[in-house]
């Protein structure tokens, strides 16, 4: 009864904030909404038994990646009454996709209710008496350690690219170089001079 | 559903003690920091309120409670409200999974000495400790004024940047221990150098002494993620007159002020499960280990606050450059480095576990 109650108030929360994420007039209070929503999804998948998953979800998206996106925009200077003007022009692609979306949903979970044995069919069928980070680990380093690893490569290589496009070396700007600082001895640091009385240097 | 409800109302009891004592903790702990910090500089400190000044942090609050909460006109007054309760709560929650000793508390059945003994613990408070940023953020924007901004701005590019390396650190304990459970990572420091010489359980067991640099990264992170001096460019006086505070009066500020210190309580206490054997005595030997493993545990705490402490009060700030050289040329790929070793030599001498 708990599970229930607990699973209500998560998805409750989590689809009214996620309205909330389109239709908040403040775009900084659209993604503090978007954050709320994760951070319900990751108590459903709590609720599921998916506690590794949970975690993992508030630490990359919540932690990581909301605050990016926080960041950028603050920034930005965005006229959003013009923005908003496309809104009707948007609408019905924007719908066609949620429909695709709810259609795929409810096939897959459909198929799921009316023939229970496809459950068995699942790739990874769910183990029994590990942790589920265990049971995560097990999969993804042994069957899927080419997949795992390409799409590392390729997040690796992005973001090689990333700072290949936006590195520029400016001539000219005065930068500490710490190894250098450390390596002066007072032989190369200070001179001594003898200096004659009335004469300077 | 009674026995639903007596299960309910049992955990609210025992969380709502676990608190009061662990902000009564940090009441002295912040009253101890203020001593340290005077001490070095030869002064006295707080010693009016009290003998030696103990109610210092008491009458603070009262204080910060019975002023006017001052609001300013331009802010954003949801955001600017929730800020502050998002830093306290986070900061709070964080301390559910975090346990302060082993076995039942005092004989009860059902009770132990951590509320919630969960498989991901340490992802649990790596997660929390990585949301404090929100607070500091929300207070920043909400303000809408131009210090908090910046100050907002360089918080989470300071914090986002000391997580890597404070989350591969948790990566080169997590092989060692091979449990994501911090009560498990604590058991695995029952054996360890120490044993394997044939000496009885000691402090050589814990992993600070394999894991040395390890230690001293995760201590510099930490100091680092909780905005605590030489890292305290958030409210660098000097630069941003308060930081992201500067707009805040009153018990908003008073739960910025409690949040920050129950993060730095909670990083000191992930130094002492990860490195420092947690309520484990130093030596596994009477009369040593009659000592309740609670006490153990407040003790390692406690110094692990007071190195904190001495920091703050020896070293001084570091330039924003120099900060973000430390975190990301420096830590970084010890850190790396130091997992590819340690699971290097893990598998090859066959203790992995």
């Amino acid at each position: 009864m708990a599970a229930a109650l607990f699973f209500y108030l998560f998805s409750a929360i989590a689809v009214a904030s996620a309205v909330m994420v389109i239709s908040a007039r403040n775009p900084v209070h659209s993604v503090l909404f978007l954050i709320l929503c994760f951070f319900n999804a990751a108590g459903l998948f709590v609720l599921l038994g998916a506690e590794f998953l949970a975690m993992i979800l508030v630490v990359v998206y919540v932690g990581a990646v909301a605050v990016l996106f926080l960041f950028v925009v603050m920034m930005l200077d965005v006229d959003f009454v013009e923005l908003r003007q496309g809104l009707l022009n948007y609408l019905p692609i924007g719908g066609v996709i949620g429909l695709i979306v709810l259609v795929e949903l409810a096939l897959a979970v459909g198929g799921w209710v009316i023939s229970p044995a496809s459950l068995k069919s699942r790739v990874a069928p769910l183990p029994e008496g590990v942790t589920n980070t265990e049971a995560l680990g097990r999969v993804l380093y042994t069957d899927f350690i080419f997949y795992f690893q390409a799409a590392g490569f390729v997040l690796l290589v992005a973001m090689v690219g990333a700072i290949v496009l936006t590195l520029r070396h400016k001539e000219g700007v005065k930068r500490q170089n710490i190894s250098v600082q450390v390596a002066r001895s007072p032989a190369t640091a200070i001179e001594v001079v003898k200096v004659k009385p009335g004469q300077g240097i | 559903m009674i026995e639903a409800l007596l299960t309910l109302l049992f955990f609210a009891v025992v969380s709502f003690g676990f608190m009061a004592g662990l902000l009564l903790i940090v009441a002295y702990l912040l009253w101890a920091d203020r001593k340290i910090w005077a001490a070095v500089q030869m002064r006295r400190g707080p010693n009016v309120v009290g003998p030696w000044g103990l109610f210092q942090s008491f009458a603070d609050l009262i204080k910060f409670a019975l002023k006017e909460v001052v609001i300013p006109d331009g802010a954003n007054k949801g955001v600017f409200v929730i800020a502050p309760l998002v830093t306290a709560t986070l900061a709070l929650a964080a301390w559910a999974v975090v346990p302060v000793s082993e076995g039942s508390f005092f004989g009860l059945a059902e009770g132990k000495w951590v509320i919630s003994d969960i498989n991901v613990g340490i992802l649990y408070l790596f997660a929390l400790s990585s949301l404090g940023v929100y607070g500091v953020i929300m207070g920043g924007w909400a303000s809408n004024s131009k210090y908090p901004f910046l100050s907002a701005l360089r918080s989470a590019a300071q914090m986002v940047s000391y997580e890597v390396s404070i989350g591969f650190v948790i990566v080169t304990v997590l092989l060692c221990a091979g449990s994501l459970n911090l009560t498990e990572i604590v058991r695995s420091q029952h054996t360890g150098l120490g044993t394997m010489l044939g000496l009885p359980g000691s402090f050589l067991d814990w992993y600070f002494i394999p894991l040395f640099p390890m230690f001293i990264i995760f201590f510099v992170s930490a100091l680092a993620e909780t905005n605590r001096p030489p890292f305290d460019l958030v409210e660098a006086e000097s630069e941003l007159v308060a930081g992201f505070m500067v707009e805040y009066s009153s018990t908003p500020y008073l739960l910025f002020m409690l949040g920050e210190y129950v993060a730095i309580t909670l990083m000191c206490a992930m130094t002492v499960i990860l490195f420092l054997g947690g309520w484990l005595p130093p030596l596994d030997l009477p009369p040593l280990n009659w000592v309740p493993g609670f006490i153990w545990f407040f003790l390692k705490v406690a110094l692990v606050f007071f190195m904190f402490a001495l920091v703050k009060a020896f070293v001084p700030r570091y330039r924003y450059d120099q900060l973000m050289r430390l975190g990301w040329k420096v830590f970084l790929p010890i850190s790396i480095f130091y997992v590819v070793l340690t699971a290097a030599v893990l598998v090859g001498f066959g203790w992995a576990p």
